[in-house]
Order: C-alpha cells, then structure tokens, then sequence
C-alpha cells in the first residue's frame, strides 16, 4: 500500500489515520445508540487515541543522533506546521483559553492576540537563521555564537525554567482529563498522563514527537471543531458560525444589561464558601472597558506573550526540523495557519456556550431561573458535586442571578456538548482532544528540556568525547527523570494552569529574546554582553515577579505591570545591560563575524555540521 | 557594496515592512478598541472582531506574504535555496 519514501507517503498515512479516526467515532456513536454507557466511551475514546500514539511513537524509534535531536531535518513544510500547532497549543488553549474567554470576555482575548502574532516575531527574526546555524538546541546557538561554556549554560538555565514552569501545568492538564475520562484518582491520573507522554518521545526523541504531534493535531482540531460547528447549527445560529455569530454577540450584550454585571465582594464569596478556582461572570462579552490604562494592560499582555513566543525553546527548535531555510520560514506560516484554526473558534465556542447559559428563552439557560429547577439539571448535579459549579443565593429570593453562578473555566470546554444537549460521544471526543493538547505541548517541553541538558551539558560540557549510543543513553534518561519530576510537582497541585502558563512567556522573554535576535541582527553582540544580558534580564525579571505577585510579596504594580507582565521589566534590563556590556568590551572575533554573516545567507551549508 | 550586503540590506527592509505591519495589527488596533468599538463589522463590534479574528487572520496572510517575498529575494541575489536541502 505504501511504496517508496516515508516522507512521500505522509499524505497518504495521514489520510488513513484521519480516516481511521473518523470511522472510531462513528462507531463510538452507534455504541452509544445501542446502549454503550458514557463512562466506557470517554475510557475507549482515551484509550484508543494513546494507544495510537504509542504505536507511533515506537515505530519511530531510532540510533541516530540527528533523528532523535532534529528529526533528520527532513520534516515537511506542512506536516511541521500541524506539529508545531499541537506543540504550541497546550491544554491551557484546549481547556481553558475558551473558558477564559467566558470569564474575562474582550480584555482577556488579549492572549489570542499575543499567542498568534509572535510568530511574526519567530518568521521574521529567527527561525530562517537558527536553522541555517543547523544547531540541536536553542542553548546550542547561544553557546556557538558568543563561545564559551558559560553563555551556553546561562542559556540553559532560562530555558529549563521557562519550560519546566511550562510543563508542570500540562502534566497537571493531562492529569485532570485521565482523571476526568478513565475515572481514576488525579494523583494516579497525572503518572498515567506521564507515562503516555513518555511512551510517544522516549525512543524516538524529536522523530517520534514529530510524527505523534502530527497525529495529535488532527485528533484536537477534529474534538475542537465539531462540537463548535453542530451547536451552531442545531441552535440554528447558522452554518459558519465565525461569520455568522455577530447577532449573538451582541445579544450576550443585551443579556448582561438586563441581568446586570455584578463583581461579588470577596467576603462574600468566601462566607458563601464558594469552592476555590470558581468564578462568576462579571466583564462584559465584548464591551472594550474605558481608558488608556485598559488599553495599556491589553497591549502590554500581548506584547509578553508574543516576545515570549519567539523565546520559548520548545517551539524555536521544531524549525531546525525542516529541510531547508525557505522551508523553515513556510513551515511558520503553516504553524500559525493551523493555530489560528483553533483560536479563531474559542470565542465562538464561548459565546454559545454563555448564550446557552444566559438567554432565559432558551431551554438550556439557567441565569433568572428558580435555584431550585437549575439544581435538579443533570449537569449541574454533576457538576456541583465535583466542586466545578457552585450556586450561592446571595439576595437570598431563590432565583439564580447572574453573579451567583460560579464555574470552574475548564468546565466551558468540556460541558458545553452535553449542556447543549449532544450526544456523549462528543464529550469523551473532547476528552481525547483535551488529551492530545496536553500531551503534545508536555512531549515538546520535556523533550526541550532534556536535550537540551544531555547536548549542552553532558556532551558539550561534561564528556565531549563520548559516543552516540551513550549520548542517547543519557538523553532517555534525563527525559525520564525530568518527566517524573513534573509529574511530581503537578501532583502536589500547586499551580492553576494559567498563571504559570503566562510566567513561561515571561521567563523565556526576560533571559532569551535579546540574546538569541543580537545574536543574528547585531554582530557587535559579545560574549560578556550576552552573559550579562541573560543573567541581569532573567535576575531582574523573577525579582520583579517575586515583589509584585499577590502570594509573594504583593507590592502595587508599576504601570499595571502586574505578575503576568513582568517579562517587560526582564527583558527591558536585557537589552540594556547587554547592549551597554557588548559596547564596553572588544568586538567579537573575526571567525565570530564571518559566522553571522554566514548565517544571514540561506543557502549553502549550516555552519553546524550534520552530526556535531 | 557586495552581494551579500545588498541582500542583507534588502532582508533587513523587508523585516522592517512585516514588523510594521505586525505593530499595526497587534497594537495599533488595539490602542483605539474604545473608539472602533462602536463600528459594526459581520455583525461583530469591531474591536471584538478583530481579536477574536481579525488581526489572527492578518498574522496568518502577513506570514505567507512576507515568506514569499523572502524567497523573491533570496532568488534575486543567488542565495535561494531548493526544497531539500
């Protein structure tokens, strides 16, 4: 059936394998049909798709050095593209971008606009020429550019934090979805969640991620999609329903003037013993909120996570996968197409998701409604009992207002089919895609992570003489134990997925940014510049953190930079001292400037060998 | 001025041109969202529109323009580069 190249036949592979999926979840349906109960389709639906990936992830089990760090740098435009995305979008996008947007409505899209416009960022300044350097890891071009053991370790260092505050949150996402789906403890639920993790990158390194994040794409955008697409069209709100949801939207308007947005008083919600991580609505849908400070915070938000896009190592080394510098660049443009596929639908699936809740003509709305009738709602009964929902009667006249409704905002994504009354084939769909995401982006960190400590520390620091089966022996090993150790800290649950998402950015922006595009844009950036850069940058920036973040220090914000924005202050001392320390010290050398120049031209050798 | 020179030249001026143009979309936008607010588009308030979609999409149309532009340049001077490499 497949005859040639491996490469050649992806299409085809593919193809089958969407189709193969599409068929399961037919068959799931008429399962159910016949009486199959929900709780062994969310378990079939979990199942089926990591064990799919598990196969994958053995078949592409490999000896070689630039298969397991690079993928054998032959990875297709596209196909990169739809790794990137899976790699990109975490559990937090999957299961709590859209939630977020149900809560914090136009002020927290800000994230959906910093999420996608930084890969302006990794076009344009970086990935055509990191590839061209033809490094494994991020810390690989620092060490190379600037020379020396300490640049390269400094590099390591923001890189390990930036992707272990990263990847905590999606073990903890894999974690709560096992949980959730095969009915199953968290604490069991987050080693389940590792070990499937484990089984998709430990053989094959960046090759088996690859091709597992591929597959893991078409499952989440599949999950994400559908629900979206069949609301709007058995709610009648029309067939395209990014095109076709302005009226709602502006009727979720009208809903909050009648209902009224109300911000409970924290002594209230806490005398009502409202369960933590709970929140009501209480920021308008669409309504942009008054003054330069709030368009300040909007733009200052999207500015953190776009700089920290073109920061975060996991995402800048799947371009060193691709065949060639043209195919890099491409390969960004088809990233974000397939990102913006998701992003684009989250505030849709919002604004029918608050709508079903809102409208009081509808039969599945609850707001203005007797408590008594919304808590005899299956859903809500569930709901409730797991400490996701909440009611609080806070007037006291029996009637649920609309800032008396408390919900978790990862409930938006995974009740909102069984809310709107579809059958339960798609919520253990959704699982599997809640899944995928998590699991694709914690493949992508801890495999950064580990590479990153076996190349530039064991084999370039440690033992630079050391042959390829133990260098890859030391690369299994460090990805099982960096894996275990998140899993450990995600098990002890002491993060909420978003605040440490956004720290990530702001890591990742304060120590990496300016190094990493002086380090290409700027050839009169020195060694001492760099190291000082990244070591005043991430300094500063986790100092800041530490003074302003209510559960540290809890000072007042300058300027609204407030703890998820503090990669401003990082990065903004970065460039300072790196551009003031590189002025005060000699010019790099003459080898040092023929590599950048070397670097700016895309065609010819990478200035890495193949295999180094 | 050499090849190089001028090619790098060149790249520098197209970064230049897509970063402008991200600054616009990304910010820009976004400084005036009380003001474009009010203006109706598809049925969306715009501003709304333009961070649920708007400016993702012009990302997305940015990225493959500029890519193309690249290569143009890059043929121009002698540096492209095939599809395998």
């Amino acid at each position: 059936m497949f005859k040639g190249k491996f490469i050649n036949n992806l299409p085809k592979i593919y193809g089958t394998y969407t189709g193969g999926f599409l068929i399961f979840i037919i068959l799931m349906s008429i399962a159910e049909q016949a009486g199959m109960e929900a709780k062994t389709i969310g378990i079939m639906f979990v199942a089926f798709t990591v064990s799919i990936y598990a196969v994958i992830g053995w078949l592409s089990r490999t000896i070689e050095v630039d298969a397991y760090y690079v993928a054998g740098r032959s990875v297709p435009t596209v196909f990169n593209g739809m790794a990137t995305a899976a790699d990109w979008m975490s559990g937090a996008s999957f299961v709590a971008m859209a939630g977020g947007i149900y809560f914090g409505g136009y002020t927290y899209m800000a994230f959906l606009v910093g999420w996608t416009g930084g890969y302006i960022l990794v076009s344009s300044l970086l990935a055509p020429y990191l590839r061209k350097f033809g490094c494994y890891t991020v810390p690989d071009f620092i060490g190379t550019r600037y020379g020396g053991n300490l640049s390269r370790f400094c590099a390591v260092v923001v890189l390990t934090l930036a992707s272990f505050t990263y990847v905590t949150a999606q073990i903890n996402a894999t974690g709560t979805i096992a949980a959730r789906a095969l009915g199953i403890p968290f604490e069991l639920g987050v080693w389940v969640g590792l070990f499937s993790i484990l089984l998709c990158s430990m053989l094959g390194g960046m090759r088996a991620v690859t091709w597992t994040q591929v597959a893991q794409y078409i499952v989440l955008i599949t999950a994400y999609l559908l629900p979206i697409f069949w609301i709007s069209n058995r709610g009648g709100y029309g067939f395209f329903p990014h095109l076709m949801l302005g009226e709602e939207v502006a009727r979720l308007g009208e809903l909050e003037a009648q209902f009224g947005l109300v911000k409970n008083a924290a002594a209230d919600i806490a005398a009502a013993g409202v369960p933590g991580g709970l929140k009501s609505i209480s920021l308008p849908h669409s309504g942009v909120p008054a003054g330069g400070m709030a368009a300040w915070k909007f733009i200052s938000l999207a500015l953190c996570m776009m700089v920290g896009t073109a920061s975060l190592p996991h995402i800048l080394m799947r371009y060193f996968t691709t065949p060639s510098v043209k195919a890099a660049r491409k390969s960004v443009a088809w990233s974000l197409f397939f990102i913006f596929l998701l992003y684009s639908s989250a505030p849709m699936l919002a604004t029918l998701s608050k709508l079903q809740l809102m409208d009081p003509n509808l039969a599945t709305g609850i707001i203005g409604k007797p408590i008594a009738d919304v808590m005899s709602i299956d859903w809500v009964t569930a709901w409730t009992a797991q400490k996701q929902a909440f009611i609080a009667d806070f007037n006291g006249d029996g009637i649920l207002q609309l800032n008396e409704w408390f919900m978790r905002g990862d409930v938006v994504v995974l009740s909102t089919p069984e809310v709107a009354g579809l059958p339960y084939v798609i919520t253990g769909l959704v699982a599997a895609g809640g899944m995928a995401a998590a699991m694709s982006t914690a493949d992508g960190l801890v495999l950064a992570i580990a590479n990153s400590l076996s190349h530039d520390i064991y084999f370039k620091m440690v033992d630079p003489k050391a042959d390829v089966r133990k260098r890859l022996i030391v690369a299994r090993s460090l990805l099982v134990v960096i894996g275990g150790f998140a899993a450990y800290i995600a098990s002890m649950r002491i993060t909420s997925i978003l605040g440490a998402v956004a720290w990530a950015f702001d890591f990742a922006m304060s120590g990496l940014f300016f190094p990493l595009i002086l380090g290409v844009w700027w050839k009169r950036a020195t060694r001492q510049g760099a190291i000082a850069g990244m070591i005043a940058g991430l300094g500063s920036g986790t100092a800041y953190l530490i003074y302003v973040y209510p559960k540290f220090m809890g000072n007042p914000a300058w300027l609204g930079i407030d703890h998820l924005r503090f990669g401003i202050i990082g990065a903004s001392v970065c460039l300072v001292v790196m551009v003031v320390v590189s002025l005060m010290t000699p010019e790099p050398d003459e080898a040092t400037q023929k590599m950048v120049d070397e670097l700016r031209v895309p065609s010819g050798k990478t200035i890495l060998g193949r295999q180094h | 001025m050499s090849n190089r020179s001028k090619h790098w030249e060149k790249t520098k001026g197209q970064m230049i041109i897509t970063l402008l143009l991200w600054f616009f979309f990304g910010y820009v936008i976004f400084m005036f969202g009380e003001t474009i607010n009010t203006v109706s588009f598809l049925g969306y308030p715009l501003a709304y529109y333009m961070c649920a979609q708007g400016s993702l999409l012009a990302f997305v149309v940015i990225l493959f323009w500029s890519a193309n532009k690249q290569e143009k340049i890059d043929e121009e001077f002698g540096f492209a580069t095939g599809e395998d490499e």
